[in-house]
């Protein structure tokens, strides 16, 4: 099967205002390619089966200039790129300018997931949540190295850099949940840095930021805490099977010594847990990398407690 | 068998030291066609395992991510440094120029000789730096993930550093070569395209180089002494390390085209015994697109997070650039036109080129628009654009221009049948490895990525399956031509009927290039004044 049951030939489906724009700018270099294309190819083609060499042919001579042909073919791919070119700087402006009453989002990019902060003050891992038909802007950047935020469906792309906000906007035409890839290389977790944005309606999307502000909520920390175990992108480096990965896993570490890479050992206690994630860096475990990021700012109070439970049960 | 019994560069003077020491052009350009041929299979072994890695079959994986990594980084960097970028100048360069220009030699030949010395220290630090823990971070060491991964980027950095020397030397090397040795006669126009290409690379080579030496040292500064340049925390600028190094690495694609466009100047005529369709507006277009190379860096950058003003003076300047490329393959195809076609190996080449590079010109008018670039940035949609560029475009113009000089370098002629098998193979497994990766990239599949939603498997498996038929294909060349060496019939002194000044001597050629000086009697195009057929020894 080459083809999705969606979109065209080349292009996925499009769900944001500007995607129709773009797949018209993208078919129109399409077909004027093939129109260029098909001369040469013929070209070759007919040339080589009309002038095959013949035994024994004496002199051959054909035209080494022609000024007029010379022009005709300088002038018309020459017009054709300046269209293309005029054409392509209009859309991109407008994909990179946000209109002014945009709902704003923070987005942040970590080495190996992408965190949403949304104005009422709530936050997502890897799922960005939007409402439909409203115009979103990405205020973006990173806290390690440069990433790329991706969404194929709506046609946009920024790149995520430390120290620096980049700016990007869509307003999805329709409801759905659609990829986010990471596109700028960012090392070994390059390729899992794939998120989801969903979009709601606008009624679900406001119940949806109430009840996310006041996440797990009627739930026991314990299922809170495994709830954000995966939401929170842990999963991407602890196993909670015992299985080492990036980081060690969370399997039976409450109330066990811990090797540290400086040849000490700790006591798995709550404290240890909370200082583990959110200052990372304090105590290394014998054997891996200082790679994990911190969490401060992104977990509040009750989160910590939630995750704390949650470790504490994988016996 | 018939023995090569008569005096030429190959057996005079004799012995292994004769050729390590040896000044003369003709060695060293065959020493570096034995470097650069190696540094291919390894670069290309690394993009079989790239392939395979990525078929997933049944979700298999062929090695974990961290290797992957390594795996493209190597194969992208080798490709680029120790192939590429000396393939064509500095072998079929080395050994032909100063014989189209009537010369003994080359203008330095210690220079020349040093500067394959320095590519074959050059690459073997950056084999090297395979075993202390391979660089992981793409050919092109972006920062800050450059200067904060735990692999070996500094000895990588520092064999490219080296390379990079080379590369200059040879380019000045050229330049005087072609301004001080021309035969007396030959004037500018009257020289060979192919020399005017090798001297618009050489001075992008001059010019361009030190810029990437200059980054790299400031990265490995960066790497070990924290300078903070492109370090955010220290108030240094990540993206800066991005204009120093597209300033280099983008006229750097030209220095890997020009020479192909050289090579497929000077084939087209002798192949459809031709004069070549516009000589000086292909001469002048080398010389322009040389110039402007040097304004379009930013258009790697799109979404790097410039000013959108910025962006639109690059995408405006890479679109100039595209029309010279444009020009040529009319030039090319209107030689054809009456012209007496014969389809020998170099000429398949040269058609494949035609067609591939024609490819990689039109997708690139996808990525110099900025609104479809944002959609195709980093994906496999420029995977596949510089594919066919580099390989569809340098590669086969390489290949042809191999095929072409063989029966001169060797004196042995290779067998035509099994060639053209080859190169059949090698024009489809392309096409069927790479046009997927448009379709791939296009749907939104990104680059360097080890793991992929199932929704792009399909495409990638015929991808794998492409490379594997390319695969046979080079594998066959190996074979025939490695048989010709050995088993190959003696080769005519000018097998092609060519006009070229380095066909009136003998071949192999003798060690001074040429017993009598050559005498300017036609200019290198002149088809339509020599009966063709009496010019063969
Ligand atoms: C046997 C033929 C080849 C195959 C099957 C092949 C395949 C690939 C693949 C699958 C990638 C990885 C793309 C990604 O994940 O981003 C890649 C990257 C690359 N290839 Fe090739 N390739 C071949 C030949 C060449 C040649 C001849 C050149 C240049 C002369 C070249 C230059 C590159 C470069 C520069 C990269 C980028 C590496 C990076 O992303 O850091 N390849 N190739
Ligand atoms: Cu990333």
């Amino acid at each position: 099967m080459i083809l999705d049951t969606t979109g065209s030939l080349f292009l996925p489906p499009g769900h944001s205002t500007f995607s129709g724009e773009v797949d018209s700018l993208f078919n129109f270099i399409l077909y004027a390619s093939a129109v260029f294309l098909a001369i040469v190819v013929f070209g070759i083609i007919f040339f080589v089966l009309r002038y095959r060499r013949r035994p024994k042919e004496g002199v051959v001579t054909g035209p080494t200039h022609s000024t007029a042909l010379e022009i005709i073919w300088s002038v018309i791919p020459t017009i054709l790129v300046i269209i293309v070119f005029f054409w392509g700087f209009r859309l991109y402006l407008k994909m990179s300018i946000p209109p002014k009453d945009a709902l704003e989002i923070k987005v942040t990019g970590q080495k190996w997931f992408w965190t949403f902060d949304y104005p009422n003050g709530a936050n997502t891992l890897n799922e960005l949540v939007v409402p439909v038909g409203k115009p979103v802007k990405l205020l973006m950047s990173s806290r390690d190295v440069i990433h790329g935020f991706y969404i194929p469906d709506f046609r946009i792309k920024m790149d995520v850099v430390p120290n620096r906000y980049t700016i990007t906007w869509f307003e999805a035409v329709q409801t759905g949940v659609f990829n986010i890839f990471c596109t700028q290389y960012c090392g070994k977790g390059h390729s899992e840095m794939i998120a989801k944005v969903k979009v709601l309606g606008e009624r679900e999307y406001n119940d949806w930021l109430i009840s996310g502000t006041k996440a797990g909520e009627g739930m026991s920390l314990e299922d809170f805490g495994a709830k954000l175990y995966v939401s929170r992108a842990c999963v991407t480096c602890h196993s909670v099977d015992g299985t080492a990965n990036v980081g060690p896993s969370l399997k039976m570490i409450f109330g066990h010594q811990v090797k540290l890479a400086d040849g000490s050992s700790v006591s798995a206690d709550e404290n240890y847990i909370r200082e583990s994630i959110l200052n990372p860096q304090a105590r290394i475990v014998a054997g891996y990398q200082s790679v994990m990021p911190t969490f401060q700012g992104i977990l509040n109070d009750r989160e910590l407690d939630a995750l704390i439970a949650y470790i504490k049960s994988l016996k | 068998m018939e023995t090569l019994s008569e005096r030429n560069y190959l057996n005079e003077p004799r012995g292994w030291k004769s050729w390590i020491f040896t000044l003369d052009h003709k060695r060293i350009g065959v020493m570096y066609l034995i470097a650069i041929m190696a540094s291919f299979l390894l670069g290309g072994v690394f993009a079989m395992l790239i392939r395979m890695e990525l078929l997933h079959f049944g979700g298999k994986h062929l090695m974990g991510a961290q290797t992957y990594n390594q795996v493209f980084t190597l194969h992208g960097a080798i490709m680029i440094f120790l192939f590429i970028i000396p393939s064509i100048p500095a072998a079929l360069g080395n050994f032909v120029l100063p014989q189209m220009l009537g010369a003994k030699d080359v203008a330095f030949p210690r220079l020349n000789l040093a500067s394959f010395y320095i590519y074959v220290f050059g690459a073997l630090f950056a084999v090297y730096s395979m075993s202390t823990g391979a660089v992981d971070t793409g050919w092109t060491f972006y920062t800050p993930y450059s200067t904060t991964t735990n692999t070996s980027v500094i000895s990588m950095t520092l064999g490219v550093l080296i390379l990079g020397f080379s590369s200059i030397f040879t380019g000045i090397n050229f330049i005087v070569t072609v301004h001080k040795l021309r035969l007396p006669g030959m004037t500018w126009y009257k020289m060979p395209l192919f020399v005017w290409s090798l001297y618009a690379t050489a001075i992008i080579q001059v010019l361009a180089t030190p810029i990437l030496g200059i980054t790299l040292i400031l990265l490995m500064l960066e790497r070990t002494f924290g300078i903070g340049i492109f370090d955010p925390a220290m108030g240094g600028d990540p993206v800066l390390y991005q204009h120093f190094f597209w300033f280099y690495s983008h006229p750097a694609v030209y220095i890997m085209i020009l020479p192909a466009m050289g090579i497929i100047s000077e084939l087209i005529p002798v192949f459809s015994r031709r004069k070549i369709f516009g000589y000086k507006a292909i001469a002048f277009s080398s010389l322009a697109i040389a110039f402007v190379s040097f304004l379009v860096w930013g258009h790697h950058m799109f979404v790097s997070g410039q000013s959108q003003y910025a962006a639109m003076i690059f995408s405006f300047l890479t679109f100039l650039v595209a029309i010279p490329s444009g020009i040529k393959i009319f030039n090319w195809l209107a030689t054809l036109y009456k012209g007496s076609i014969s389809l020998a190996v170099p000429m398949l080449y040269s058609l494949s080129f035609l067609f591939l590079f024609t490819i990689g010109g039109l997708t690139g008018m996808f990525l110099g628009a900025l609104a479809t670039d944002v959609h195709l940035h980093d994906t496999y949609f420029v995977v596949a654009h510089f594919h066919y560029v580099m390989m569809g475009g340098t590669v086969m113009a390489f290949l042809g221009g191999l095929h072409y000089w063989w029966p001169k370098i060797w004196g042995r002629m290779y067998s035509e049948f099994w060639a053209r098998i080859s190169a059949v193979l090698v024009f489809l497994g392309f096409n069927i490895t790479f046009f997927t990766q448009f379709i791939l990239g296009a749907k939104g599949m990104p680059r360097r990525y080890y793991n992929y939603l199932d929704q792009y498997q399909p495409l990638h498996a015929y991808s794998t399956y492409g490379s594997w038929i390319l695969a046979l294909g080079f594998i066959i060349m190996a074979v025939y031509l490695i048989h010709s060496l050995v088993k190959g019939r003696r080769a005519p002194d000018n097998p092609w009927q060519s006009l070229g000044l380095e066909w009136t001597n003998s071949s192999p050629p003798p060690p001074e290039n040429f017993t009598v000086t050559p005498k300017l009697t036609h200019g290198p195009y002149d088809y339509d004044k020599i009966v063709s057929g009496d010019s063969t020894g």
